[in-house]
């Protein structure tokens, strides 16, 4: 009996050292709210944040920005609540708090002293499921959003060419909208659309807890169950089934001008595979690719094309694999002066032929492995980051089990899995390829 | 058995919080100081270098030559290469940048316990032999060009330069520390190792360390990466004359939302009022969404995204200045607003509640910012810096508190100028 009770301790600990290493647990509530604990006992501090599974990609033709105008309006009044009195409420405690949308999710956060949590529990409870909104403020808030459009977008000829390039990448897919919605839309955003977004969307069984920091995780279980666990789910919602993208069948190209541009570029993006819970290893392999080609100064793309060829000042590659439905894999060269972008384009298409025919060097895939378990280290020293990986996770499909083997995962890739994914992504008829100009001399560098 | 031990262990060195931890401060055999938070659970160090002096000690016709000479540190020291330098960090997995700012030129680094030894001397190598190759200088003098010629079509960056040139003039805080087009092209190499004989020295070096070391270990570790730079550097630059005035500068720019910034003198660091000051401040715009600017320009009339003021005492002069966007046609009616707000303040101070929630506020969030070991570091290399005593951190929410009524209602008397007030506004403002 002793032998096997030793041998199973064994393997527990060999499966799992990620979430031993992160001190992670998890519950479900019994209206199907989910609730994850990281312990981090270094400093009296508690992250305490809700995650809905819904952001902008699950709005209705139409309506787009109503998931992060709503995001704003949830600062406004409960029936218990004035309007504002909630993050002055976390200030006079001396916190911090904020949120965020994204496509696929949108949340609040509150960083306060751990001893606050039960105060933070009981009001983000009550603006789940009590808000209370007038005419008035939808109207001030809209413009509100309209300037945060014209600051982050309007203003940035960088922002309006990626924008671009996303709605001509999706031909049926929300993701071709933009978070903040476009400009049009937003200015008929309507009480009556953020409400329809909130009555569809906020409910406990669409929701995740995460809460990180000096915490016992039962006892916040316990507070959980108590302010979280009474709410009724919406027996209404429906699973995300969203549009999906038909087969891309053209290799797309824009050329976006602005007198505004200083330093012309050339983007590449290419549709790409998403993680998936229990699949994820040729996102994996696209996350090693994006290392690989264009991460830092000795990456394929920077050592052919700045340091020998000396054609680009600077190259880039990323890919972001946490996403519910098909992401992209984007590439960038910005040419050094007098180099066009068409120089820069071929150039840049000519290291990633060479790469595909030369394979991957393997001491540079040793290097990024060893800076993928060095990161783990790191990771520790930030609680804050660990309770971000996981609300986007568990907002994307994936699960507690998917975060932990993760960097297993990546540790497995091989340069046959690297290759083959290169080769699978990097399809041009499923790409768009866009140069930013100032519109002075197209296919110039001035 | 072996595992069984290493859980016990783990349990036994949870450490209490922050607040209890003592900060050590060590000097090594050759004589270099250090602050020290000795943080083992986690196995790697953060350290923070900061040298005092920064892209303010440009020459006259030199300016950029800190900041490129810095770009360039990590670039090829020693017998390496640049691509052989960022190899063998990446090797090693340790993290370094390098960054300079008008007052400091700063390091930043995190490094493992397991290859310690190797990281540091890979530092090293960067900070006291780097070596400034032609190849890297005229690769970085690009990037840095096409940084400069960006910035000069960013409306935040133009803003920037114009109110910095307004109040500064020919010092070197009134004009870009990354240089201009032509200033940047005609360095030389010989520009390069002036600048860093210049600001890279003993003399004016700050060093907080957090994390997995002793102070034996951190004493010989500091001798072994600084020990090789020079005992003293460049005289420090002169003090800065503010030269600004009251009134309204328009940049005219072609793009929908103007960009504003604002300000007027501000407060030492040192000044017995600067208390005082930093809670005016955070009630007037600095406190997040229920600062008095926030509540009018934003939540009641919906003017703008975000609107902030902020107490920035540099080495070498003080500002009280804010920021500001609205669309052009708006822009007009967001100035009008800040200007009453400024000068409602002036006349009327603050109530007693705004005070209570103010200080309330500061003193919650300060243990908030001690959040990892490399921002314990940070904030350790800037209390140096600063000149604060090394128990500073058990005392400082006692001095928010010591703040009266009286203080802040004196200071926002004394501080706040509404017809001193400079706009510089980069848009096509409407209706000014």
């Amino acid at each position: 009996m002793r032998r096997i009770l030793a041998l199973l301790t064994i393997g527990l600990l060999a499966a799992a050292p990620a979430r031993a290493a992160e001190n992670v647990s998890d519950f479900t509530l019994d209206n199907g709210m989910q609730v994850v604990v990281i312990e981090d006992h270094r400093a009296p501090v508690v992250m305490h944040m809700v995650w809905y599974r819904s952001g902008s990609a699950d709005e209705t033709a139409g309506v787009s920005g109503v998931a992060h105008f709503l995001e704003h309006l949830l600062f406004k009044g409960t029936d218990k609540l004035e309007p504002g009195e909630f993050s002055a409420t976390v200030a006079a405690q001396g916190g911090r708090d904020n949120a965020f949308t994204s496509y696929d999710y949108t949340a609040y956060f509150q960083r306060v002293a751990a001893d606050r949590l039960e105060l933070m529990m009981t009001m983000e409870s009550d603006r789940m499921v009590n808000l209370r909104l007038g005419q008035e403020e939808i109207l001030t808030e809209r413009d509100v959003i309209i300037e945060e459009r014209n600051m982050r977008t309007e203003n940035s000829p960088g922002a309006l060419f990626r924008e671009q390039m996303n709605a001509a990448q999706y031909y049926n897919h929300r993701y071709g909208v933009p978070i903040i919605g476009w400009r049009h839309e937003m200015e008929t955003l309507s009480l009556e659309d953020a409400l329809a977004y909130y009555g569809t969307y906020y409910a406990p069984n669409n929701a995740i807890l995460v809460v990180a920091g000096d915490v016992d995780p039962q006892d916040v279980l316990a507070l959980a169950k108590t302010y979280y666990g009474v709410l009724p789910a919406n027996p209404d919602l429906m699973p995300r089934d969203r549009t999906s993208e038909p087969r891309q069948t053209s290799a797309r190209r824009m050329v976006f001008e602005d007198p505004r541009v200083a330093q012309p570029y050339v983007t590449r993006s290419y549709l790409a595979p998403e993680r998936n819970p229990g699949a994820q290893s040729q996102a994996a392999a696209l996350t090693m690719l994006a290392e690989i080609l264009g991460g830092g100064s000795t990456s394929v793309l920077n050592q052919k094309l700045q340091f020998e060829q000396q054609k680009v000042i600077y190259a880039g590659a990323f890919y972001g694999g946490t996403s519910l439905d098909m992401t992209t894999f984007d590439l960038t060269v910005v040419p050094a002066d007098g180099v066009s972008l068409q120089d820069a384009e071929d150039a840049m298409d000519a290291v990633i032929a060479a790469f595909l025919e030369e394979g991957v060097d393997q001491a540079q895939l040793d290097r990024i492995k060893m800076q993928l378990r060095a990161s783990q280290v790191y990771a520790r020293d930030s609680v804050e980051s660990i309770a971000n990986r996981y609300g986007r996770a568990l907002t994307t499909g994936l699960t507690v089990e998917d975060v932990q083997a993760w960097p297993d995962v990546l540790q497995a890739v091989t340069e046959q899995d690297i290759l083959d994914a290169a080769r699978a992504v990097f399809d041009r008829k499923q790409s768009v390829t866009g140069w930013l100009t100032s519109g002075h001399a197209t296919g110039g560098s001035q | 058995m072996k595992r069984w031990i290493v859980a016990v262990l783990f349990a036994c060195t949870a450490l209490p919080a922050w607040a209890d931890v003592k900060i050590q401060e060590i000097t090594s055999p050759g004589g270099i100081t250090a602050w020290l938070v000795q943080e083992p659970s986690i196995p790697f160090v953060a350290l923070e270098l900061r040298f005092r002096g920064g892209a303010s000690l440009d020459l006259p016709d030199k300016r950029g030559a800190t900041s490129l000479m810095v770009g360039l540190l990590e670039e090829g020291a020693g017998e390496l290469d640049a691509q052989g330098f960022a190899r063998a960090t990446e090797e090693l997995a340790a993290g370094f940048s390098y960054d300079s700012g008008d007052d400091t030129v700063s390091i930043s680094a995190r490094f493992l316990t397991e290859n310690r030894d190797q990281a540091v001397a890979l530092l090293r190598t960067s900070l006291v032999e780097p070596n400034f190759d032609d190849a890297s200088l005229e690769r970085v003098r690009g990037q840095v060009l096409s940084i400069i010629r960006s910035n000069e079509k960013d409306p935040n960056e133009i803003a920037a330069r114009a109110f910095d040139q307004l109040a500064f003039g020919d010092h070197p805080y009134g004009s870009a520390a990354e240089g201009t087009v032509d200033t940047v092209s005609a360095l030389t190499r010989d520009d390069i190792v002036a600048a860093h004989a210049a600001a890279m020295a003993r003399d004016r070096l700050y060093i907080g360390v957090v994390g997995d070391i002793s102070a034996e270990e951190l004493g010989a570790l500091l001798d072994t990466l600084l020990g090789g730079l020079p005992a003293t550097g460049a005289d420090m630059p002169m003090p800065a004359t503010l030269a600004l005035t009251g009134g309204t500068t328009v940049v005219d720019y072609e793009t929908p939302q103007s960009v504003a910034l604002f300000g007027h003198a501000g407060i030492e660091r040192h000044d017995d009022d600067f208390f005082a000051a930093y809670v005016l401040n955070t009630i007037l715009g600095g406190g997040g969404f229920e600062s008095r600017l926030m509540t009018e320009v934003r939540e009641k009339r919906g003017l703008t995204y975000g609107v902030y003021s902020y107490l920035a005492p540099k080495d070498l002069a003080a500002l009280y200045i804010g920021s500001v966007a609205s669309a052009n046609d708006r822009i007009s009616e967001t100035v009008s607003v800040i200007k009453a707000e400024w000068a409602h303040m002036a006349e009327s101070g603050v109530t007693q509640d705004e005070l209570e929630k103010a200080k309330a506020l500061l003193t919650g969030a300060y243990p908030l910012r001690f959040d990892g070991n490399g921002a314990i570091a940070r904030i350790m290399v800037g209390m140096q810096m600063d000149d604060l005593p090394i128990d500073y951190i058990a005392t400082r929410n006692d001095k928010v508190n010591a703040v009266t009524l009286d203080d802040v209602n004196r200071v926002a008397r004394e501080l706040l100028k509404p017809e001193e007030l400079r706009f510089v506004i980069v848009g096509k403002p409407e209706g000014l």
